[in-house]
């Protein structure tokens, strides 16, 4: 997903969108409600609601939507949360599996420090209150996966509660204006992941791989402060950057680092809250902000057909872009919680109430982690657009590609081009040759000096801009070469010269006089075959811009 | 030799009267003669002489590990014992094997200790009697003393000779009848609600149950995580404290064991009782009270000597 900001979503609510098969039913014809351009993976736009559309519906008032979130980020740490065994992404099966992992007779969890860091760091960067006793719970479900038949997690009492994530959403015509967001963090809490289930349809069995039995995952519970799934898509994404940039958790939804379940109802604004579905299973960025219009819309047909909603968990299903209800319905599970006798209260401490001579390996001090955290994306914007004055919507573009921000700062280092032009080569052209090729920041054939360099052509106007995006393409094809080599051989230098320039525009117009009329009546778009046609003569080596001036200066005269 | 107190044979293994070596073979012999009392679910006679062997080797190089080097202990069934089953007298862990050591067993094994076989108990410590594992029940040796013959004899009433045998309480059972029956100079149960000091009592040798957190539950299959504990059973006061100033101590792996008092454990050399001023802990009904005081205490010199405890901790009984 491309950037984390929201396109065209109004201000407060957002109204129900068409879905791909559902838009038949409110007559809106063939115009759906979002747009989807793939290039970029950019997620959908949310439009103005087609009121006649809805009015018609049995003269219904609008609809609002509720969303809430919870997500489980894996913390990323040397080990797991309570036993000593490692963490590896797609290691051997069952080859990274201590003896508590396994849930063997007699063994003991030990909190991992690490962990708690984590999670306080997070809470921090999230204004959360920080709990300075927390305790543990165990709550108990039967799944081949949890060989211990309980989790570990926190359930009275959290690390983490009443914090807040901002997200910025862009409105108004051309979407220029941003607007911050907020949605309330109830609580965020230190948990245990369960092992994978991998079912073998083929010989009728399931396997089980205990690897990532026992990570340590952080639960941030959202508020249902949201109303789309843009919001949601947006907050997760601005959630993902942060926890990347505390170094918290690597919070990438492919490897499963990030796993978010929606909470949604829909009601007419001013009656109480409907009844809400659990949407499972959304493992992509893509796919999250679609998972959760589609339940919103079919709440909303659901309860326009006289319907009820069920209060059920239902999985996304991403071939047939819907949600269908999950096939185990047991009814409310009762998960037996209890705290969990073999952990003493989590005890963290600050400055003022750190005992004296208390062993520094021993405790945590929240004073020391606040001074010790890093800058977080949003002051990181901020510094851009200071130093920079780059528009605020680049500088989302910028954070929101890994590496990119870095290869920007790297070119600006080695050119003295303006940082506008620098954001606009590298938040389009170099950006659009990466997606096109599918390829991230760091496997770019082209260097931050490479494109420096050539920005410094640009900039000395030894090049125009048309040559400079040739020589660009070429870097791209052919390593090694040097931009300055590039435009020597193929002789792309600009025309110096200024007064063979004239001869050519004047030979130009001698040759052309129909449209030296045309120009001299006035018609705009005359001049630019003019213009073209000196270009045809100079191949393309003389800056447009002189030559419009040359020209309007020989006709003029 | 097997009757003496555990000091008293260290000492004796130090000055070479008896070796390692022959030591645990006669406790293994006592071991299979005693079979009858169902003491033991498995005994680890391949271990115990390897291990016997090797404190043979430390003692004669004189680098003997201490008081426990070449005592023949017992452990209760529900430690995780490294290479030999771990049943709990129960089905759902027959043919179970650990592929660790409990921290107890460990610390015991580090000094040295030779280790005689894992003792029945109840399933997995729920009982007071050992009389329900799986392995059937344990038998209390004074079953078979002279006295206790001699009483049933008299009450006869043509009843099997087999079914007439006294319980040892519970859970710990196993390992009070093999200390009680001289196979073992020490053996290591487990104490929820008194399952070690209940079959001490039975098996009338001394049973130790250590305050919650002073000893490490790593490797103890629980009963109640927030009350077990790991006991001793010995045959005098001394070798109980012995053993424990061997397995007191924090333990990394396991979060509930509190961090090091500093002092090291001593047990003072007190021979005359007389000075000593006992409490006994008052409990909220008067009845159990007076009738403690009324029982059995009666002691030349001490009558006046006893002291009614008050504490918060007896409204929790």
């Amino acid at each position: 997903m491309a950037a984390p900001m929201l396109r065209g979503c109004c201000l407060g609510r957002c109204w129900a969108l068409a879905c791909i098969d559902s838009s038949s039913r409110h007559g809106r014809g063939a115009a759906t409600g979002f747009t989807s351009s793939g290039k970029r993976g950019q997620s959908f736009v949310a439009q103005q609601p087609l009121l006649t559309a809805q009015k018609s519906r049995k003269g219904e008032h609008k609809w609002a939507a509720v969303v809430g979130l919870e997500i489980h980020a894996q913390i990323a740490s040397n080990s797991k949360l309570f036993s000593g065994s490692q963490v590896h992404f797609a290691a051997p099966p069952n080859s990274l599996v201590s003896f508590f992992d396994a849930s063997l007779p007699g063994t003991l969890p030990v909190l991992n420090r690490r962990c708690v860091e984590a999670a306080v760091m997070t809470g921090l960067a999230l204004n959360c209150h920080i709990n300075k006793k927390s305790l543990f719970d165990r709550k108990h479900y039967f799944y081949a996966d949890l060989p211990a038949g309980y989790q570990i997690t926190q359930q009275r009492l959290p690390i983490a509660v009443n914090g807040s994530l901002a997200y910025s959403v862009c409105v108004g015509k051309k979407w220029r204006q941003v607007i911050t967001k907020t949605v309330r963090i109830k609580q965020i809490q230190l948990e245990q992941d369960s092992g994978k289930s991998l079912h073998d349809e083929l010989r009728s069995q399931t396997l089980i791989d205990l690897n990532r039995a026992g990570v340590g995952l952080l639960e941030l519970v959202l508020e249902p402060d949201m109303s789309c799934g843009e919001e949601a898509a947006t907050a997760v994404r601005e959630l993902q950057l942060i926890l990347q940039a505390l170094g918290t958790s690597q919070a990438n939804m492919a490897e499963g680092q990030l796993r978010v379940d929606a909470n949604i109802s829909v009601h007419h604004p001013g009656e109480p809250l409907g009844v809400r579905t659990e949407v499972k299973n959304l493992n992509s960025a893509r796919f999250l902000a679609r998972a959760i219009d589609y339940e919103i819309q079919r709440q909303i047909n659901e309860l326009e057909n006289g319907c009820e909603i069920l209060n059920e968990t239902r999985s996304f299903d991403y071939k047939l872009g819907c949600t269908v209800p999950m096939r185990d319905k047991e009814g409310k599970q009762d998960y037996r919680f209890m705290p969990e006798p073999n952990l003493p209260p989590l005890l963290l401490y600050d400055t003022a109430s750190l005992p004296a001579g208390a062993d520094p390996q021993q405790v945590i001090n929240i004073d020391r982690i606040r001074e010790q955290l890093p800058e977080l994306p949003s002051e990181t914007r901020e510094k851009l657009i200071q130093q920079y004055g780059i528009l605020p919507e680049h500088s989302f573009a910028l954070l929101n590609e890994v590496g990119l921000l870095e290869f920007f700062q790297n070119v600006i280092k080695e050119t003295r081009a303006e940082p506008k032009k620098v954001t606009s080569w590298v938040l389009n052209i170099f950006l659009g040759f990466l997606k096109q090729r599918n390829l991230a920041v760091n496997e770019s054939p082209v260097t931050p000096s490479v494109l420096a360099e050539l920005l410094n052509l640009l900039d000395r106007k030894v090049i125009s801009s048309a040559a400079a995006k040739q020589v660009f393409e070429e870097l791209w094809r052919s390593k090694g070469k040097t931009p300055s080599q590039i435009v020597s051989e193929r002789k792309l230098e600009l025309m110096q010269d200024e007064e063979a320039l004239e001869r050519v525009c004047h030979a130009v117009m001698e040759g052309h006089p129909q449209v030296v009329m045309d120009t001299k009546r006035g018609n705009p778009r005359a001049i630019n075959k003019l213009i073209g046609l000196v270009r045809k003569v100079t191949h393309n080596r003389a800056d447009p811009t002189v030559i419009k001036e040359i020209l309007e200066k020989q006709l003029s005269s | 030799m097997l009757g003496r107190t555990l000091q008293e044979v260290s000492a004796a293994l130090k000055q070479g009267q008896i070796t390692p070596v022959e030591l645990c073979q006669k406790c293994l012999s006592l071991i299979k003669k005693t079979k009858f009392l169902n003491a033991y679910i498995t005994i680890s006679e391949e271990v115990a002489l390897k291990q016997a062997e090797e404190s043979e080797k430390r003692y004669k190089k004189g680098h003997s590990l201490g008081a426990l080097d070449g005592i023949p202990v017992a452990v209760k069934d529900n430690f995780s014992t490294s290479g030999i089953e771990t049943t709990c007298a129960s089905n759902m862990l027959k043919g179970y094997v650990p592929p660790y050591n409990a921290t107890v067993v460990q610390r015991l094994l580090d000094q040295g200790a030779v280790l005689m076989g894992k003792t029945n108990l109840d399933e997995f410590a729920m009982g007071s009697g050992s009389t329900d594992g799986v392995f059937g029940p344990v038998k209390n040796p004074w079953s078979y003393s002279k006295q206790y013959r001699e009483k049933r004899k008299q009450k006869s009433h043509g009843e099997n000779e087999d079914s007439n045998w006294l319980i040892t309480g519970g859970s710990s059972g196993g390992s009070a009848a093999a200390v009680s029956a001289f196979t073992c100079f020490a053996a290591l149960g487990s104490d929820t609600g008194g399952s070690t000091r209940n079959p001490a009592a039975h098996c009338g040798i001394v049973g130790f149950k250590p305050s919650y957190g002073l000893v490490s539950r790593h490797g103890l299959i629980p009963l109640v995580n927030s009350m077990d504990v790991p006991g001793i059973l010995t045959r005098c006061v001394d070798d109980a404290a012995t053993v424990l100033g061997v397995l007191a101590g924090h333990d990394p792996k396991d979060s509930t064991t509190i961090q090091d008092p500093g002092k090291p454990f001593m047990l003072s050399s007190l021979t005359d009782v007389s000075k000593l001023c006992i409490g006994i802990p008052k409990v909220s009904l008067p009845f159990h009270f007076t009738e403690i005081l009324s029982g059995q205490i009666q002691s030349p010199g001490l009558g006046n000597r006893l002291v009614g405890v008050e504490s918060c901790l007896c409204h929790f009984c």
